[in-house]
């Protein structure tokens, strides 16, 4: 039951922001949007290990097929993000059976070549993608016919959470099955996973596919919601900020794709009201925070925090009985605290 | 002979660049065998295992698993014809339990290692013969303790239980005593005691109590090629082997 409160909170809360917030719902929407190509990459690079910067491809495919789709075929939003999602599912099966079969810092590179190159075929390709003014004028056509989508966002932050669910349904039920406990197997050791009888290679190509259709998705929502689609879709940038946003949650972790993009977002919008230029610097220290004193992102700082306030708590007199209860890990980051608490 | 071996090899030849690691080696396997592959260090013991296995691709030479040539296939394929291994370094799934590290195995064993739905019965009964195969070989206590928390005895006996779990007919066993504390050692030659008959089994070991004790014929590698084989009186009498092996690490 209690599983169950915890499981249900998140969006509980992204239904809370809907009722409670809703003049922030645009931002809100931006959320939903990075949290799902979060989930994405946590699918590919925290659970099987797949070592990716070019998770970028997929969600500008999904976003300019979808644009493309509206502007050409039919203005159905639902229609438009199936075709973005298989598309750039597609794309990602055919690119990954390509580049799979390296890993490590080639792997790095290459999926970098094969987002760069899409980004550069997209800039020529300016009759289809607009180029570097970006792809404008498309119009979306109500949900269902009947639910349109307003200025104030009210549909397209429901229509994002809605798509995020269905991916968090698939998502969850993928980790838990065989095939996800395969995954985590390659991760942790690939010549273990072969020598029991695992194709590596097509679990990681059936894995990288699966991730790129869920990031195809992200960026159809993206266009959708937004109306527009620019090039900067396709950047390196974006792959960055989703692997960013992973380790800030927490990979691996239920929702530490939600905790990571939504913090990222949050704290990006206000510190950039703060300070334009600088905003980076709170992001940054905030990522250097989570790298050093929180082993499972943000994630676990509830966790954290308890444990700091325990061994401040029992404070350094009363060592012989933190030491005989306590264990060495919970010592040695209460000693974190200190540093942490004088900055 | 009218059973096809379980394993054959034939001409078997690697070389790293100019230098030569397997030189025509021949092997065979009847069901059932118990070899034991002894040879001084240097003699490419682990890499003839591993050509074995599909590791590494041969230059040369002919592997059959059950009459079927493998020398170009993978590892993954080796296995689903019927050939499992176990590891001299560590490759065991550190962060998973010791449970599950079996359940995967037999997982892919029964070919349901791909579903993402309708699985949870099957997975069970994955999970199920995986506690079995554990208590079996005397590691149950700690089947739910992740890999890496294990003593290094048990982590050898998982190897062990991992490699059965894909019901091979071939087993290749690389050095299972290798680094395991000697009081240890009495629990994998149990281990090796009970595995099942009809397997056809090559050991390779250092510890040449292990290795006399388990073998009934004994191969002996040398600088690659192989130097003498049959069986473990006739290899303990070898002068040949004396002077090679064995005087060395007996004197």
């Amino acid at each position: 039951m209690k599983a169950l409160a915890r499981g249900a909170l998140p969006w509980l809360l992204a239904l809370g922001v809907y009722v409670f917030a809703d003049d922030q719902l645009a931002l809100g929407t931006n959320a939903l949007v990075m949290i799902l190509l979060t989930l994405s990459v946590d699918l590919v690079l925290g659970r099987a290990g797949i070592i990716t910067l070019g998770q970028a491809a997929f969600f500008g495919l999904g976003a300019y097929a979808a644009g493309i789709f509206a502007l050409h075929v039919t203005d159905d939003p639902l229609l438009g993000m199936l075709v973005a999602t298989l598309a750039s599912g597609a794309f990602g099966a055919l690119s990954g059976a390509l580049i799979l079969h390296t890993e490590g810092v080639a792997l790095l590179m290459l999926t970098l070549a094969v987002s760069g190159l899409l980004a550069e075929l997209a800039n020529h390709a300016s009759d289809w993608t607009g180029g570097s003014d970006g792809l404008q004028g498309m119009t979306i056509a109500p949900i269902f016919g009947s639910f349109r989508f307003d200025l104030f966002k009210h549909t397209a932050y429901l229509y994002a959470l809605a798509v995020l669910f269905l991916w968090y349904l698939v998502v969850q039920s993928v980790i838990a099955s065989p095939f996800g406990r395969s995954l985590d197997g390659i991760r942790q050791s690939p010549p273990r996973m072969r020598a029991i009888g695992t194709p590596v290679w097509w679990r990681r190509v059936a894995v990288y596919a699966l991730s790129a259709a869920m990031a195809g998705s992200a960026g159809a929502l993206s266009a959708q919601t937004t109306r527009f689609v620019g090039l900067t879709t396709l950047s390196v940038l974006v792959s960055g900020t989703a692997v960013v946003m992973l380790v800030l949650g927490g990979a691996r972790q239920r929702y530490g794709a939600f905790v990571g993009a939504t913090v990222y977002v949050v704290v990006q919008d206000y510190a950039a009201q703060l300070n334009p230029f600088h905003w980076m610097l709170l992001v940054g220290g905030l990522l250097m925070f989570t790298v050093l004193f929180l082993e499972e992102g943000l994630t676990s700082l509830p966790q954290a925090l308890r444990r700091w306030a325990r061994a401040l708590y029992r404070g350094p007199a009363g060592t012989t009985a933190a030491g005989a209860t306590g264990t060495g890990g919970a010592t040695g980051t209460g000693g974190a605290t200190g540093t942490g608490g004088s900055a | 002979m009218s059973e096809p071996l379980a394993l054959s090899v034939r001409g078997l030849s690697k070389s790293f660049g100019a230098l030569p690691v397997t030189r025509g080696v021949d092997l065979q396997l009847v069901p059932g065998a118990r070899v034991g592959l002894i040879g001084p260090n240097g003699a490419g013991k682990t890499t003839l295992l591993n050509l074995l296995s599909g590791v590494i691709q041969p230059d040369a030479g002919e592997i059959q698993l059950g009459g079927v040539s493998v020398e170009r296939w993978g590892p993954e394929r080796r296995v689903r014809r019927g050939l499992a291994r176990t590891h001299q370094i560590n490759t065991l799934l550190g962060e998973t339990s010791a449970q599950d590290n079996v359940a995967i195995a037999i997982a892919e064993r029964e070919r349901i290692a791909w579903r993402t739905f309708s699985y949870r019965r099957r997975w069970q009964a994955c999970q199920e013969e995986a506690r079995a195969r554990l208590d079996e070989i005397g590691i149950g206590s700690i089947a739910q303790r992740p890999v890496r928390e294990l003593a290094y005895g048990e982590q050898r006996l998982l190897e062990i239980a991992i490699a059965l779990a894909l019901r091979p007919r071939v087993l290749l066993l690389d050095e299972p005593a290798a680094g395991v504390p000697s009081g240890e050692v009495s629990v994998i030659h149990e281990a090796l005691a009970r595995l099942p008959s009809k397997m056809a089994i090559l050991l390779i070991e250092h510890d040449m109590d292990l290795v006399f004790r388990f073998a009934t014929e004994i191969v002996v590698l040398v600088q690659g090629s192989v130097l003498s084989r049959g069986s473990p009186e006739q290899t303990r009498a070898d002068p040949r082997v004396r002077s090679a092996y064995l005087g060395r690490s007996h004197t």
